[in-house]
């Protein structure tokens, strides 16, 4: 089943077109990234899905239903984290979680106990006393003690420190591990690999990739380092092979996945002594579409990046 | 790098933040002057009426208490009463705000860290935001000056007088610059600083209530002097000035910004001294709703209205009870009630109904208030979040608007009980009274709707200006119903107040009709704010 299918999705803010066609394709019991540089779109998409916003032009299901018009139905089966958790200031923060529960249609009380332990959240604690991390946490704990079907975290770990870091992937194992769907947007690459199936990329309001990690890797270059007994030539030549350079007696190049057998085939008759082959990182698969984003900012990918 | 490196900077970010509120100000004050002052020559034209003016000034406790004590029968001490309350209302909540807004809402939205962090001195975040608003003070109060001049008042007295509003202005800059520290919102510290200016309205009105009188002039007693708005009466602008007395807010914001100072030294950033304690760890059942958590938000504040409204309606009904002697001693003065309660018979009963009016005027400023914390929950709030459960965004927006109008419904109640009793103690009879204009007082109750309407449909259809043309809007309804009299405004202007359709009880008569075009009126507008609450952007 497809939990959200966005299909060429539009929405403009005055003259700046913030979505510009869209395609976003969420199936049930999957954690997909969603990524993208600060100010491409993600928190905007996110709003439409939760009928915030209203899109301008394109198709957008949820949960089989209209995010607009079927809004309050459709949200009593999700639960939200906001990148940025505002909260009642006067409110202590286990009155705020019990309230969102309540608001949402239910919490469960045991599960509820049991998070704010693992996520040593004091409860007692008035809102406006609270950092940044320990009110994400607060939104956190609101949604996970909800026993929903699809879970929308936009950037829920962008205040969490390492310790709390591990406990929101241990949480978020044990939600798709009872069958939920979860939409994580996050920069935090480590968090991406260890949990999402499958990852989209957007970029300026497009989607510019989406699939499997393991498809994504595919799609990237591989890059060789090769120590060869005799002088290496006629590498640069063959097909799929780029970017070649001699280091220190070594060579170094990057070599498109299908063409990783010729490239070796040719190596072996220059007696190889010593060979490295690295798939892309997440990393660098990433920053292939941060770079040159629209805006020319250096895209730092932290996890302290602040939600745009 | 001293303690107020940066201030000039950050002076200078006040003013960009600020430019349209500081221009509105320094406009509109010279110009509200200009056409008093025209009016009240109009209106005074020879010696006679002026006497009599005089006359009643000093003689009722119900004129004492509201316009302050007057100094001689000149046209300019007409204008001073007449527009005393008014202006220097008006100075002391903008220089209030603004002082507020610029600190205590700097720390709580951690703009103040931010800025905190740069190049700056430790108190400059504090002294930037008072040296711009206690200059925009001087300027206005200047401006103010000139005009009183130019619409024909004596060069010194306008600028005494002026002087006198713009020493209040200064005044409460400094009472808000320690209210401030004191609290960890910038709510509170706004709530701190107004409770601050109806304890100084009391004081000031009870030193005139029991001054003495000394042919044409009121000797005010010591309660006046405790006061910053008394103080601007004691300058005797247009009698004997008495310059010296300017000095007074000059001292206290000399106070009041080492006081600050001292306060802020001793805390950190973003807390307050009145430390937060720890909540429950659970809510309670009645909060788990919209309307649990709206009454929840707002309760403190109703309380707060509603010890004031009550505090306020006894003793007008006390002063109520006078009029009848001052009726008995001078006719003229009953001429001029009958005026003010629109010529009926009862001037009890005019003078009863003027209170209500009062009322139901400052109450508008609740339902304000009130409703506009939908647009602070949008624009930095947890609107989006609440909108993401499964609250839809019509029940949330009409839970809103029906707390404002209960709380609304509350406060003009108690203002008619309460003005009732206190009559009811004075004159006898207090249940009679008490009940008879507690219904008067729910009789206003259509024009405070008409005020939830507005401000639902500027929020549902033009959300970014809704707060700005909200407060426009009360500010305008205030001057309407203080001063459209007194400007002698044609009826049509009169009649787009909300205010001017509701039957003055008990001096009139009740009439259905009227009533039922309110609150037509006002369903209409709460339709529109509802259909485009319904369909726009979520935040926008």
């Amino acid at each position: 089943m497809t939990v959200i299918a966005i299909d060429g999705l539009v929405k403009s803010f005055g003259a700046v077109r913030a979505l510009d066609e869209l395609n976003l394709q969420v199936e049930a019991g999957e954690v997909h990234g969603f990524l993208g540089p600060n100010g491409s779109g993600k928190s905007t998409t996110i709003r439409v899905l939760l009928g915030l916003l209203r899109g301008d032009a394109g198709k957008v299901r949820l949960l089989d239903g209209d995010p607009w018009r079927d809004a309050v139905t459709l949200h009593r089966r999700l639960a939200y984290v906001p990148g940025d958790v505002n909260l009642w200031p006067n409110l202590s923060g286990g009155e705020a979680i019990d309230l969102f529960g309540a608001l949402r249609g239910g919490l469960d009380e045991r599960r509820r106990d049991e998070l704010l332990e693992r996520f040593d959240l004091d409860p007692t604690k008035k809102c406006r006393a609270y950092s940044k991390g320990n009110r994400q946490k607060v939104a956190i704990v609101a949604a996970f003690a909800s026993d929903v079907e699809l879970y929308v975290l936009d950037e829920p770990t962008s205040g969490l420190d390492p310790l709390m870091e591990a406990v929101f992937q241990e949480e978020v194992r044990r939600l798709t591990g009872n069958g939920a769907t979860v939409l994580l947007s996050s920069h935090v690459l480590a968090e991406v690999e260890a949990l999402c199936d499958r990852v989209s990329i957007i970029r300026a309001g497009r989607t510019v990739e989406s699939g499997s990690l393991s498809e994504l890797r595919h799609l990237a270059r591989t890059t060789v380092t090769v120590e060869t007994v005799r002088p290496l030539t006629g590498v640069a030549e063959l097909p799929g092979v780029h970017e070649v350079q001699a280091v220190d007696g070594r060579v170094r190049l990057e070599v498109e996945p299908e063409h990783l057998d010729a490239l070796l085939a040719h190596l072996i008759r220059f007696e190889v002594r010593a060979l490295v082959s690295a798939p892309p990182t997440l990393e660098e698969l990433f920053l292939r579409h941060y770079d040159g984003a629209d805006d020319g900012r250096a895209v730092a990918v932290s996890g302290a990046e602040q939600a745009q | 790098m001293s303690a107020f490196t940066g201030t000039g900077r950050l002076a200078r970010l006040v003013l960009r933040r600020d430019r349209i509120k500081l221009g509105a100000w320094l406009l509109g004050m010279p110009l509200l002057g200009f056409a008093l002052t025209g009016s009240v020559i109009e209106f005074y034209p020879d010696e006679a009426a002026r006497l009599s003016y005089a006359d009643t000034a000093l003689t009722s406790v119900v004129a004492r208490a509201f316009n302050g004590p007057i100094f001689n029968a000149e046209l300019g001490s007409i204008v001073v009463a007449e527009a005393y309350l008014t202006l220097t209302l008006l100075v002391a909540f903008v220089s209030t705000f603004a002082v507020v807004r610029h600190t205590r809402q700097n720390e709580e939205t951690g703009r103040a860290e931010l800025l905190g962090a740069a190049v700056v001195g430790r108190h400059a975040l504090l002294t930037a935001p008072l040296l711009v608003v206690v200059a925009a003070n001087v300027a206005a109060a200047l401006l103010l000056g000139l005009a009183f001049a130019a619409a024909g008042l004596p060069l010194a007295g306008s600028l005494a007088a002026a002087g006198a509003v713009g020493g209040v202005g200064v005044a409460f800059t400094a009472v808000a610059a320690v209210a401030a520290q004191l609290t960890a919102t910038s709510r509170g510290a706004n709530a701190l600083a107004a409770a601050t200016v109806g304890v100084a309205f009391l004081l000031r009105a009870a030193g005139d209530v029991l001054g003495e009188r000394d042919g044409l002039q009121l000797v005010s007693a010591w309660p006046s002097w405790l006061s910053p708005l008394g103080w601007g009466n004691q300058v005797r602008a247009f009698g004997a000035e008495r310059w010296w007395v300017l000095g007074l807010p000059v001292v206290l914001l000399i106070g009041a910004t080492l006081a600050a100072f001292g306060l802020a030294r001793r805390r950190d950033l973003g807390a307050g001294l009145l430390s937060d304690r720890r909540g429950p760890a659970r809510a309670a059942t009645g909060l788990l709703s919209p309307s649990g958590l709206l009454w929840r938000l707002h309760r403190g504040s109703l309380v707060g209205w509603s010890v004031a409204v009550v505090v306020l309606g006894v003793s007008m009904g006390f002063a109520a009870d006078e009029v009848n002697d001052v009726i008995a001693e001078n006719p003229t003065a009953a001429e001029l009630i009958a005026a003010m309660g629109g010529g009926v018979d009862d001037l009890v009963d005019a003078f009863l109904a003027a209170m209500l009016g009062m009322f139901a005027l400052a109450i508008g400023a609740y339902v304000v208030q009130a409703l506009l914390r939908t647009r602070a929950d949008e624009s930095g709030g947890v609107l989006e979040a609440v909108l993401a459960t499964a609250v839809g965004r019509v029940r949330w927006l009409t839970t809103q608007v029906v707390g404002a109008v209960l709380g609304a419904a509350v406060l003009v109640l108690l203002a008619g009980l309460a003005t009732g009793l206190g009559y009811g103690l004075a004159a006898g009879d207090p249940g009679r009274y008490a009940l008879e204009l507690g219904g008067a007082g729910l009789l206003l109750l259509p024009a405070l709707l008409v005020v939830a309407g507005l401000v639902t449909a500027l929020l549902g259809l033009v959300p970014r200006w809704s707060v700005s043309l909200s407060w426009a809007v009360l500010i305008g309804l205030l001057l309407l119903g203080q001063l459209g009299a007194v400007l002698d405004l044609p009826q049509a202007v009169l009649n787009l107040s909300p205010y001017t359709h509701v039957p003055a009880v008990p001096a009139v008569e009740a009439t259905t009709l009227p009533l039922v075009l309110l609150v037509a009126v006002a369903g209409a507008l709460l339709a529109a704010g509802l259909a485009g609450f319904r369909r726009r952007d979520v935040p926008s």
